[in-house]
């Protein structure tokens, strides 16, 4: 597990942003108990309020859900909403600034569509 | 649980004004960060507050009462300074003995641990420590007070990394335990920032910044790209700062961006950390 932190967003964000990460990539399943906001606040130096807050956003999008007197655990259908969101962004996230950047470097959109197809048979190859 | 407030402070040496009408309040259970640049003041406050210095105008209440006439409002809070104020051939043990009668409690269970996990031979005179290991002895006897109100005046004065870690750690492990208020001035902002949640900044006898951190730096920014375009994006903004390398400029401002101006293709706006907006902010050179 690492967390790791920069200015690109408030501290809490990232901090919910890489536990939604750990979540996602399994580190964390579905059920099982995440780090209390004391051991996250003691072991990366963070206000525990801040922590708290991120925290806070995980459980208002249903990710974790506190069980009183026990602590922070990760929701049974935390995965399934993760994906989901990340689908929505995807368009955003992922295509634009691909087309962005092809348009910047001159690559038609044919040819970004062979790319795009000789990326995925390379995939296929490497299995 | 109380409230120490600051009102219309202000401190004069002769014809000096040090500190200029400062009125802030300090509420239960924050870590506050007192930033300043060299000579700003901030000993000289944290000395009034406390009740080492005097200040020339102004009034410092707790929960109501002016501290000058509550003699047990000194007791509830702690200031831990450079200033030696032991006698010669004082051991680290009898400062945690005289911190135990000075103050309502002491928690020495606390101090040995910690004495144990900084290394710290209880025994050793102060006056033979090294500047490290006397900062140590002074904030462990800061951590195990019984006080609502912690002032740590540079707590991280010789300290190397380790220990520096090692005490972020136990004051967030303190604080957690007993929340209080501590007030934190130092000058290694980058590794306070995420400790604290609220920040003062001193400069030229005004306090001028009194606010949550997550909304000084959500509003604090570099603004960067080819010079004319900088430009154009940045008028009417106040320009704390900036630097040109051949065309390229980069602009520094701390304020909300009008979310309706169109940002030119080749600008790029990114947010900058507590340490940048605080040396933007205080570049300045008095008028």
């Amino acid at each position: 597990m690492h967390f790791e932190f920069d200015q690109s967003a408030p501290i809490y964000q990232q901090l919910a942003d890489q536990l939604e990460e750990m979540i996602f990539t399994g580190l964390f399943a579905e059920g099982e108990q995440v780090p209390s906001t004391t051991q996250l606040s003691q072991e990366l130096h963070i206000n525990p309020a801040t922590v708290l807050k991120g925290m806070n956003i995980l459980v208002d999008q249903q990710l974790l859900e506190k069980r009183r007197g026990l602590g922070m655990f990760v929701t049974p259908q935390a995965k399934e909403k993760i994906m989901e969101k990340r689908k929505e962004g995807f368009y955003r996230n992922y295509i634009e600034s691909l087309i962005q950047e092809a348009t910047k470097l001159g690559i038609t959109e044919d040819h970004l569509l062979t790319l795009i197809q000789r990326g995925y048979q390379h995939d296929h190859t490497e299995d | 649980m109380t409230t120490l407030k600051i009102n219309q402070l202000t401190k004069r040496f002769g014809r000096h004004t040090i500190l200029e009408n400062l009125s802030f309040q300090l509420e239960p259970q924050h870590i506050y960060g007192l930033l300043g640049r060299n000579g700003a003041g901030k000993s000289t406050l944290l000395n009034i507050i406390n009740n080492r210095n005097f200040q020339t105008d102004g009034e410092i209440t707790l929960a109501g009462d002016s501290i000058n006439n509550t003699p047990t409002a000194l007791q509830r809070m702690y200031l831990m300074s450079e200033a030696n104020m032991y006698p010669k051939r004082t051991r680290v043990s009898d400062m945690f003995k005289m911190a135990a009668t000075g103050y309502r409690d002491f928690d020495l269970a606390l101090a040995h641990r910690l004495t144990s996990e900084f290394e710290v031979d209880e025994r050793a005179q102060l006056n033979n420590l090294s500047t490290g290991l006397t900062t140590i002895a002074k904030l462990i006897t800061a951590l195990c007070v019984d006080v609502d109100f912690v002032f740590l005046d540079e707590p991280t004065l010789g300290l190397d990394a380790n220990h520096r870690e090692l005490f972020y750690r136990e004051l967030l492990k303190t604080y957690e335990d007993r929340p209080r208020t501590f007030i934190l001035s130092t000058h290694l902002i980058s590794e306070v920032q995420p400790l604290i949640d609220h920040v003062f900044i001193l400069h030229h006898q005004h306090l001028i910044k009194d606010e949550a951190v997550d909304e000084l730096l959500a509003n604090a920014w570099a603004i960067s790209g080819p010079a004319a375009l900088v430009d154009q994006y940045c008028a009417g903004l106040t320009i704390l700062d900036q630097q040109t390398i051949s065309n390229i400029k980069t602009v520094y401002v701390v304020q909300p961006l009008d979310e309706q101006r169109i940002i030119p293709d080749q600008v790029k706006i990114e947010h900058i950390d507590l340490q940048r907006a605080f040396m933007v902010l205080t570049n300045g050179k008095e008028n």
